[in-house]
């Protein structure tokens, strides 16, 4: 009888033995296994901090109801001198509203000081990058966008057709967010000269515009970007690739790029196709871009 | 009469470890965060919480993937992810423990327990203890518990310009519909 409650007893400490110990744990790994099982499929989110690199536009856009405002500055050049004190006297803005019509499309508008220009936006995400796995690798836009110059020409005749004034971009956004620290995006350009100096110009110009950002902080990234515009399109005048540096810092929902690049403009078709500047002559503008979002709608 | 004691309890040991009990599961249990400040009210909604819970042991695990948080702001819920939460790096909050109290999980009725185990969030694992309320239904649990978490206690860093605009301590309800398993 002695031995019976002996075993009895031993058996019964093994019993609570694993009930306590590999209960628990059993459970909740039978609950990652029912989830790995049961994968959803999630997209990437975050590949850029902003809706601008520094000039050209990224896949992020507003959500449905979201109204992003965005401030550019660029001051002048750093090589004017120190009677324009390296370019601080003079600055070049853009004001710009970026609202989400759904989370797919996003509408803008913007006004540029530089050769007072009203510009115009639609942007589409046609596919989003999937996270975890390959099957959609990459984020793509679909962008088309419009610019209409208003500055008078001196001592010519002022009276220059409208029509004359627009120029058309059209640009597929690709970007990929390679890990939580790098992206990078291509852009292939088609952009739509109403009026270019010379015949020998081109009306329609392609380009291809690539930019990565590098998080150097969960709070900061650096940013770069570059504009090739193909040769042998626009003749008549010398046009500079652009290129651009930037560091974004994030505050809440601000976010805030210091930046510095060879093009004054701000708009597609004009930073892409008519940069005058190089960096090699210190034709370089210093600004920032600053944006904020609202939520227009309560939920 | 040793040995044949012997292999009775062997065969209940057997018998209680494989098939006796009978856990209900839920996969689209409900956990909500909310954090309110004078600056800004944060709001976040995950419905798709595993959840299991074993009557008869009153163990309790749950588990849920942080980009399953819904936020009423988008950008919140991108900031969430890339810059406090870190869900790249940590994908999942689980929490395993025990309920204790007065109850019966295998008879129908309300009980108010008592639940303790370990909460891990941001890769850091702390200590929890909740009141909640089972429900015993139909063949069917539902829980419910508030409690509250400090972002500091998962190592979670929040920087001093927002610092006002995140409560200090950050409340939580679950609720889980638990079913049987078939």
């Amino acid at each position: 009888m002695h031995m019976n409650r002996k075993i009895f007893f031993l058996s019964l400490i093994c019993l609570m033995y694993s009930r306590y110990s590999n209960g628990q744990d059993n459970m909740l790994s039978a609950l990652n296994d029912s989830m790995a099982a049961n994968p959803k499929t999630t997209y990437v989110s975050g590949t850029f901090k902003a809706l601008y690199i520094v000039n050209m536009k990224t896949i992020e856009a507003p959500a449905a109801a979201a109204l992003n405002v965005e401030i550019q500055h660029r001051f002048g050049s750093i090589n004017s001198g120190s009677y324009e004190l390296w370019g601080l006297d003079n600055a070049t803005l853009r004001i710009g509203f970026d609202y989400g019509i759904s989370n797919r499309l996003s509408i803008g508008v913007g006004r540029s000081s530089y050769q007072k220009t009203f510009d115009g936006y639609l942007k589409y995400a046609l596919f989003r990058q999937t996270e975890h796995t390959m099957r959609m690798p990459v984020s793509v836009s679909l962008l088309a966008s419009m610019s209409y110059f208003t500055q008078h020409f001196q001592g010519k005749d002022t009276s220059l057709s409208n029509i004359y004034r627009i120029n058309y971009t059209t640009q597929i956004l690709i970007a990929r967010k390679f890990s939580s620290r790098f992206s990078m995006e291509i852009t292939p350009t088609l952009i739509h000269y109403n009026l270019v100096p010379t015949t020998a110009d081109q009306n329609n110009v392609f380009a291809v515009a690539g930019g990565a950002r590098m998080k150097i902080t969960r709070r900061m990234a650096i940013t770069m970007e570059y504009d090739y515009l193909f040769p042998n399109q626009l003749v008549s005048a010398p046009i500079n690739n652009s290129l651009s540096f930037g560091w974004d810092i994030e505050t809440g929902g601000h976010v805030f790029q210091l930046v510095f690049s060879n093009s004054q403009s701000m708009i597609e078709s004009q930073y892409i196709g008519q940069t005058p500047g190089t960096w090699g002559k210190g034709d370089i503008y210093f600004g920032f871009n600053l944006s904020r979002i609202f939520n227009l709608k309560r939920k | 009469m040793c040995l044949r004691i012997c292999i009775i309890h062997l065969i209940l040991l057997f018998l209680t470890g494989s098939g006796y009990s009978q856990p209900l599961m839920t996969k689209n249990g409900f956990a909500g965060f909310y954090s309110k400040t004078p600056f800004e009210d944060i709001r976040a909604e995950n419905n798709q919480v595993y959840a299991i819970i074993d009557p008869t042991t009153r163990h309790i695990a749950f588990a849920l993937l942080m980009k399953g948080f819904i936020f009423s702001k988008e950008l919140m819920q991108v900031h969430f992810n890339e810059n406090y939460i870190e869900s790249d790096k940590y994908p999942k909050a689980t929490f395993s423990g025990d309920c204790s109290g007065e109850m019966d999980l295998t008879k129908e009725g309300i009980y108010q327990v008592v639940i303790k185990g370990v909460l891990m969030l941001h890769g850091v694992s702390q200590p929890l203890e909740t009141t909640a309320q089972l429900e015993v239904k139909n063949d069917q649990i539902a829980g419910t518990a508030f409690f509250n978490v400090k972002p500091e206690d998962f190592q979670i860093r929040i920087p001093g310009v927002v610092r006002d605009k995140i409560a200090r301590e950050i409340k939580v309800r679950i609720h889980t519909n638990w079913t049987r398993l078939k």
